[in-house]
């Protein structure tokens, strides 16, 4: 085990450089997000063991105007924490991307792919959210 | 060579539980890229989330392909669960230095771990919409 260091809180969010690091930031929260939809969610299918008024009573909690929205950003977390996976497991596959250029490159390429993919999806969930506001 | 940093954990060396650890969630990573995206495409934009209800999930785990779609479901839950608490576990050793609130942090996410991965497999394995 490393030897025990604490910075303080204000270390945690301070920026240490690199367009890597907001990556890394993000992965972080997105993973922790998605952690807590999934507890969310393995409780909700629990409740199917209870019968259908159980279960769809939680589940207006996801058809509900701020279910709709909370609904893009599951969709962000889960595209940008694949997207940004991948190309994690790409650089430590080939560690010629590391160097300055190419990782840089790299990182445009990644969020090409997730706007191409992220956006149009989006615009449909955004289309459900005004759909549950009628 | 100017190198830059760019997340992930760099693999430990040896053989040990920590490489292990790291090893698995590349491939977890990559598993999850396709059972995870495409459960949220197919919820989301083939079912849709307004067309969810007991009897969507009857004819789903009931239907033809029922057992397929439980096999489906439950490898889901454990390389999600799996991949989820081992990020949770990085997170916690990075933030969190004194041992014992480390070991009581890691005591309670481990139970609570377990209890989720029991409740969504006891669900998965027994859910009967007795002929709805």
């Amino acid at each position: 085990m490393s030897q025990p260091i604490n910075l303080g809180p204000r270390s945690w969010l301070s920026y240490r450089g690199g367009s890597g690091y907001l990556l890394w930031a993000l992965h972080r929260v997105t993973g922790l997000g998605l952690l807590l939809f999934l507890a969310l969610h393995i409780v909700d299918i629990f409740l199917l063991a209870f019968g259908p008024a159980a279960f769809e009573h939680l589940l207006v909690l996801y058809t509900s105007p701020p279910g709709r929205l909370m609904e893009i950003f599951l969709l962000f977390g889960v595209l940008f924490h694949a997207v940004n996976g991948l190309r994690i497991i790409v650089q430590d596959l080939f560690t010629k991307s590391w160097e300055r250029q190419r990782h840089d490159r790299l990182i445009v390429v990644q969020l090409v792919v997730f706007l191409l993919i992220f956006l149009p999806a989006a615009w449909i969930m955004f289309g459900s959210f005004l759909e549950s506001l009628s | 060579m100017s190198r830059r940093d760019g997340g992930g954990h760099r693999r430990p060396q040896g053989s040990g539980f920590e490489a292990s650890a790291w090893f698995f969630m590349r491939v977890s990573g990559v598993v999850l890229l396709g059972l995870a995206v495409f459960h949220l495409f197919w919820m989301h934009f083939v079912i849709g989330v307004e067309n969810i209800d007991f009897n969507a999930v009857a004819g789903r785990w009931e239907g033809r392909w029922g057992p397929l779609w439980r096999l489906y479901d439950l490898a889901l839950l454990v390389f999600a669960m799996a991949h989820g608490f081992n990020g949770l576990r990085y997170v916690l050793e990075d933030y969190v230095q004194r041992p014992g609130r480390r070991l009581a942090l890691k005591s309670i996410a481990y139970t609570l771990g377990f209890l989720l991965i029991s409740a969504g497999a006891y669900i998965i394995f027994t859910f009967d919409s007795g002929g709805v």
